[in-house]
């Protein structure tokens, strides 16, 4: 598939700090690429980077992102505004939010349809109905005269999908898409997403701190960890040999459906301290969190390094033994 | 020994002429020691349980029997002085501490309500209740903002641990919380349950994490336990098929994409018919289902389904 979304060393700054630094990776073409991590880890400040809609004291100080060929980092304002909801869409963790609670549903697709399309009212009218029937909402019809907060988390984030996808976008960027929903919703919303996937060939950006979600629905992986991408694989080889610290220490401190722990016979294991002990780093920002550190890592920041089909890591510690993988009998390639 | 007994509690909240049974004629137990893990999703009325139960809300039937005192029949006074031995921890270590008070404030205001006079001994249960949470001493001049969320979490815990309670209700207390963080978490409340010998009443949505810290299971739907078993009954052998579908719908990374999810949304509490309240999104449901509301029924010992088609359990 062709590469749709190639982002090369993305830095995002603030005046006095720097979320996001020197990020790299691609989307193809009807893809799910998912990027896991916790708050603060800058997996949503890169979502809105690419939709170019960072706060105001933010920039992006460094990098491209380059969308079906074309940097969306230095093109105007009003250019931007038109890839925005036809070519790029986003839907966010809270439907309610995001959603005005004093127009119709009707109403609120129906602008975009005319705003991006070019459609009649009439028009606008009945192609609403039809994404509200894409979206798999029952009676259609009632939805478009509903308000908001007539409906459920699931019906919202589903009326979200069909404003989301009114123009037909190449690429769909989900923020959280189901954080706020109950986890029998929550299946609903992803198989959803899913289908619409690939009916519509789009790309799926997925953003989530839900490892569980990433395992089932992704076609890659992207950890990011304070900033910095620290692995990147598919998901099988990610959850059955993580290679970064980080990663191994995030699986290990779930306590997944499917392992048969307790707390009366064994403690979870933990990664110490939190996330906001990177701030002061200048080396790798996991350090003082990290198992395995070395005195280099305090230092300077390790090179991603290629470990396997389409994996990669950034690890002072991991380098050698990917050399001495079974699975990956060349030697480990630098980038 | 059984700790706390309640017996078809019932909460309604009304609102103009509508009234909803959050909560509908639940009962459950709760012995020594022992953690009861509550899951259901939102809506289906366990934070309105777990207030109840600690009389935050009022019930507007039913028994609450703790250590053998019927706290529902307890003047306002009275009650406040056995809340003492019931405490709380909430989803939010955000929202639920002051902003404006030091921790050393915080955690020795449920000292001084509760009558423990000298300054001195205040001093030192803090400073003891600090260490044991897992905080640098200095912590108590500090104010919450200085604490990241899961130390925040914590001090939720030191909190509800200072006045030596007997039972814990913790409604969601790592769902706010960073995964690598859950797990200290967990660990926590897994270690200071067991050295303290506490019951703990364990309110969450998520499976997983219920699943690592009961010992027995309730499964909540739209106000009434649907389901109750041992861990191991829940989760290997479980009866109900709404247990099932909230098994079924945890994501696991290892497992690449599931059944059918289950479909529909929790239905309006105001308008639950005669039938059982999961017959409308119910894939095994048939006539009797619609009209007749199935009762909790014992399917094995120690072992309780609401489900006209639960399969009987094999008891050997």
């Amino acid at each position: 598939m062709a590469t749709l979304l190639d982002i090369q060393g993305l830095t995002i700054s603030f005046p006095n700090a720097t979320p996001v630094k020197d990020l790299s990776f691609q989307v193809a073409e009807a893809e799910t690429l998912a990027i896991v991590g916790e708050s603060g880890s800058g997996k949503s400040l890169t979502a809105l980077a690419l939709m170019r809609l960072l706060p105001k004291t933010a920039d992006i100080t460094d990098g491209s992102i380059r969308f079906a060929g074309e940097d969306l980092v230095n093109i105007p304002e009003p250019a931007m505004r038109e890839r925005r909801g036809r070519d790029i869409a986003m839907i966010f963790q809270e439907p309610m939010t995001s959603l005005n609670p004093v127009l119709t549903i009707g109403r609120q697709i129906v602008e975009v349809l005319r705003l991006h399309r070019g459609l009649t009212r009439a028009q606008a009218r009945r192609e609403a109905r039809d994404l509200l029937d894409l979206v798999r909402i029952p009676d259609p019809d009632r939805c478009l005269d509903d308000y908001p907060h007539r409906l459920s988390g699931g019906m919202r984030q589903r009326v979200m999908i069909a404003i989301a996808v009114a123009c037909r976008p190449k690429l769909l960027i989900a923020d959280e898409p189901t954080t706020a929903l109950d986890v029998t919703i929550q299946a609903q919303v992803l198989e959803l997403l899913d289908r619409l996937r690939r009916e519509l060939s789009l790309a799926l950006l997925l953003i989530t701190h839900d490892l569980g979600v990433v395992g089932q629905w992704a076609d890659r992986v992207v950890v990011m960890y304070a900033g910095r991408k620290v692995e990147e694989a598919p998901p099988e080889p990610l959850f059955n040999d993580p290679l970064h610290p980080y990663t191994q220490g995030l699986l290990a401190a779930s306590p997944r459906l499917h392992d048969d722990l307790h707390y009366r016979d064994s403690r979870l294991s933990e990664i110490p301290g939190s996330i906001s002990s990177a701030v002061k780093e200048k080396g790798c920002p996991f350090v003082p969190r990290c198992p395995q550190r070395r005195d280099v890592c305090r230092t300077v920041f390790p090179d991603t390094t290629m470990a396997g089909l389409g994996r990669s890591v950034a690890c002072h510690a991991v380098t050698p033994t990917i050399a001495t993988g079974p699975s990956l009998h060349d030697a480990a390639v630098r980038l | 020994m059984t700790l706390l007994s309640v017996s078809d509690l019932t909460t309604t909240y009304t609102s103009g002429r509508s009234a909803v049974h959050a909560v509908d004629g639940v009962s459950l137990e709760i012995a020594r020691g022992e953690t009861i893990g509550l899951v259901g999703e939102s809506g289906c009325g366990k934070s309105t349980l777990g207030k109840t139960i600690l009389r935050l809300v009022e019930p507007s039937g039913g028994r609450i029997l703790f250590d053998g005192e019927d706290l529902t029949a307890l003047s306002e006074a009275a009650l406040r002085s056995r809340r003492k031995r019931l405490q709380m921890v909430f989803q939010d270590p955000f929202a639920s501490l002051n902003p404006r008070q030091t921790i050393g404030e915080i955690l020795s205001a449920p000292l001084a309500v509760h009558g423990v006079k000298s300054r001195a001994e205040r001093q030192r249960r803090v400073d003891d209740i600090l260490a044991r949470v897992g905080l640098p001493p200095d912590s108590a001049r500090r104010y919450p903002h200085e604490f990241s969320g899961g130390q925040r979490q914590r001090i939720g815990i030191a909190r509800a641990l200072i006045l030596e309670p007997d039972l814990i209700i913790c409604d969601e207390p790592v769902s706010a919380l960073d995964l690598s963080v859950q797990a200290q978490i967990l660990n926590l409340l897994a270690e200071l349950k067991q050295s303290l010998n506490l019951s703990l009443l364990f309110i969450s949505h998520d499976l997983s994490v219920v699943r690592y810290l009961s010992d027995r299971v309730l499964v909540m739907y739209l106000g009434r336990i649907v389901e109750s078993g041992s861990h191991t009954q829940i989760w290997h052998r479980p009866l109900h098929p709404y247990t099932k579908a909230l098994i079924d719908a945890v994501p696991d990374p290892t497992r690449r994409r599931y059944a059918a999810p289950l479909p529909g949304d929790l239905p309006d509490p105001r308008s639950v018919g005669g039938g059982c309240r999961f017959a409308p999104r119910c894939p095994i449901a048939t006539e009797i289902c619609r009209t007749q509301d199935p009762a909790l029924r014992a399917a094995a010992a120690g072992h309780h389904v609401a489900c006209h088609h639960a399969e009987p359990a094999l008891v050997s």
